[in-house]
């Protein structure tokens, strides 16, 4: 039984989260784009806790509270300790400008609404608004990859991604534990890996600046 | 035997209980050649075990499953990856001699090599959509730190742009699964019934197509990225390059494959449902696209590793081709071409592993006349270039041929296109080992230390399988193809 109330809160938060994902297009200073992520990583963990509330799933709790825990307030804390450390919280340089990546984050929303709304319509209309929601993360996400030369850019905008799939996951009502599990642990892997990464780079070159790296290419294919 | 496991749930266990144990001893063995010996021992082990699946299958369960697809896939699987860690051992040690890699990289490098091996057999073994995810992340993770491993800056981006773009792929293959998820609930019903891929199979005629067609995309595109077809392979070029060589071996050989398994656990999927998208045209035409794309870029290589990477490309593209065409015969063709690409692309690695060590570059045109000064290294590597580039009597020759005539038979167009494009290659691929192999022999000739069991053993099994397939194999991969069509 889902009642109007709780119909609605849950598009509040889904909707929020695709409006944090648009914060985090235009954000031009690396602490910026840090506390936006942490916000984003705040409206996810309440979406989640939201579902569990109304699923009667309390395991979703737990997704909740690591979402909350590790990305809203571990992770934003370490980039920030890392940014000062590498003397980076310059601005960011972007491959297209801001405002055209913000119209290309918009022809994406109108696709994933597009995409998705016809498809689900038997679905159940809460997984139905909740899918294109989350696509529009996720495809907002890539655009963020692809649209910042810099590495710490690109985590967050891979971690943006992610949170668009825990949106989907949530959403999708009795979906087995293993998958949000599963969501979080990648997370925290790919943190270490991360970590790695940066920090190596960070011995060659003083500088995270991936398209420095392709100097380095022997050989363009 | 205790009365808990019957003896097949015990090779089951055997199988994903024996990498992981053997990752967590290797992580703190401390002599490196101990280690490298034990890696030796545990992927041995892990193959025998693997064999007893062709005895004894055990009840499938929600989470695990044994049937006649994934043995095929886990036995090569397994086999390359136990002749893998021989080369290993002794490339490792000429590693460590020129002072490449300190001991502690070693001991992460062993005990990585072993979690590889255990997230590709959970991936292939597993039943739930989901697990299968997390096990390919997971051996997705291991390579990448693997790839980085010699802190080149080179490495070090080739770590990074695999990193990036598998992470890509996991992602939107993590989305598919969701949506097959979705589109079983409403049939299956909510739990773990909804994510066990056998359910899925036998309800999917009863689900919604349009949400399947969605799935599809995604994971076709998720997974494919792991495949490294074209449009989604920049990753793989660079990757194959800047690692260690046996690294290179167990991508081409062993990780591309298991990328595949999954995209063929939802094409059959797919195709039990009579309303969904046919998804044969999809993978024919990414199939078809890499052929393509990689026969020409073959000829403007100019570094080893890369040359035989884009081989890879070439060869999962007419792999992918064979099974988007489907039908019994298509299916056999390309499984067989799977399986005998494996043992070719891990041998010639093997070799070129070596040469790059003599040579102390991997740089084509640094290299020249092999045959004089490595004869059995350069021997070797024409061997398994004649193998790769498809020429009789090897393996490969015979399963390309079947796959472009029974093309030839549905669709003349693309038969023409894929054999002109696999000739391209063939040409690429002789203009470089005639400068590779032959000529005056360059400055730089180390002796070479080099293991000749795994690069042997390789090519003979080709060999042997172009000239003569024993019946029970043919049999077997036929039942198989069956199933897969």
């Amino acid at each position: 039984m889902i009642s109007s109330l709780a119909f609605d809160v849950a598009h509040l938060f889904a909707g929020s989260l695709v409006l944090v994902s648009f914060m985090l297009l235009y954000q031009d200073r690396m602490t910026g784009l840090i506390n936006t992520f942490a916000l984003h990583a705040l409206v996810v963990s309440f979406s989640v806790a939201w579902q569990a509330h109304i699923q009667e799933a309390p395991h979703l709790y737990i997704t909740a509270a690591i979402a909350l825990g590790i990305k809203a307030v571990v992770i934003p804390v370490v980039l920030h300790r890392m940014i000062v450390r590498l003397g980076i919280h310059r601005t960011i340089e972007p491959v297209v400008g801001i405002g055209l990546t913000m119209l290309a984050g918009i022809g994406l929303i109108a696709l994933s609404i597009m995409v998705m709304l016809p498809l689900t319509a038997q679905a159940g209309t809460l997984a139905r608004e909740d899918l294109a929601f989350a696509l529009s993360v996720i495809l907002l996400g890539l655009l963020m990859m692809i649209s910042r030369r810099n590495a710490v850019s690109q985590v967050v905008g891979f971690m943006s991604i992610e949170n668009g799939l825990i949106l989907a996951a949530t959403g999708a009502k009795g979906m087995p534990l293993v998958v949000e599990i599963s969501v979080a642990f990648s997370i925290l892997v790919a943190l270490i890996v991360i970590g790695i990464f940066l920090f190596r780079i960070r011995e060659r070159f003083e500088t995270v600046d991936i398209h420095l790296l392709h100097e380095h290419r022997g050989e363009q294919p | 035997m205790s009365a808990l496991f019957d003896s097949g749930e015990l090779v089951l266990l055997a199988l994903l209980a024996i990498p992981a144990l053997g990752a967590a001893l290797l992580a703190f063995v401390q002599d490196d050649r101990k280690g490298a010996w034990l890696n030796v021992l545990v992927s041995f082990i892990t193959f025998g075990f693997a064999l007893g699946l062709l005895l004894e299958r055990p009840a499938t369960g929600p989470f695990l499953i044994v049937d006649d697809l994934n043995t095929v896939f886990v036995i090569i699987g397994t086999l390359v990856a136990f002749t893998t860690s021989v080369f290993s051992a002794s490339y490792i040690g000429y590693e460590l001699e020129s002072g490449h890699l300190t001991h502690a990289h070693l001991r992460f490098y062993h005990a990585m090599y072993q979690m590889l091996m255990f997230g590709m057999n959970l991936a292939l073994l597993s039943n739930n959509i989901g697990l299968m995810w997390v096990a390919v992340e997971l051996a997705t993770l291991t390579t990448v730190v693997m790839v980085g491993i010699y802190r080149t800056p080179a490495a070090l981006e080739a770590a990074w742009k695999y990193f990036l773009l598998g992470s890509v792929g996991i992602a939107l293959a993590l989305f598919g699964t969701i949506l097959v998820y979705l589109a079983a609930r409403a049939v299956v019903g909510e739990g773990l019934d909804a994510m066990a891929w056998n359910v899925l199979v036998a309800n999917a005629s009863g689900f919604d197509p349009a949400f399947l067609n969605l799935a599809f995309v995604f994971l076709l595109l998720g997974y494919g990225t792991k495949v490294g077809l074209v449009p989604l392979h920049a990753w793989l070029p660079d990757a194959h390059a800047e690692g260690p060589t046996p690294i290179s071996a167990v991508l081409s050989g062993l990780l591309l494959n298991v990328a595949l398994f999954a995209v063929l656990r939802f094409k059959s999927i797919m195709s039990a449902n009579p309303g969904a998208l046919a998804p044969g045209p999809l993978m024919v035409t990414l199939g078809l696209a890499s052929v393509v794309f990689a026969a020409f870029m073959l000829y403007r290589r100019q570094d080893i590793k890369r040359l035989f990477a884009y081989s890879s490309i070439e060869h999962m593209g007419v792999i992918t081709f064979a099974f988007g065409m489907g039908g019994t015969l298509a299916n056999f063709a390309g499984l067989l071409h799977m399986a005998l690409h494996s043992l070719t692309k891990s041998a010639i690695f093997f070799c070129v592993g070596h040469i790059a060590q003599a040579k102390g570059t991997q740089r084509m045109a640094d290299i020249r006349g092999l045959t004089v000064t490595h004869p059995q290294l350069g021997w070797s590597l024409g061997l398994g270039v004649i193998a790769i580039a498809g020429l009789p009597p090897m393996g490969l020759f015979m399963t390309e041929f079947l796959i472009i005539t029974s093309t030839f038979a549905r669709a003349p167009l693309l038969a023409i296109a894929l054999g002109l494009s696999l000739l391209v290659a063939l040409g690429a691929l002789l203009l470089r080992l005639n400068g590779l192999a032959f000529g005056e022999p360059d400055a730089r000739n180390e002796p070479s230390k080099a293991s000749f069991l795994p690069i042997g053993l390789h090519l003979a099994l080709v060999l042997v399988a172009g000239i003569w397939l024993p019946p029970a194999l043919v049999a077997w991969f036929q039942y198989v193809a069956a199933l897969l069509s």
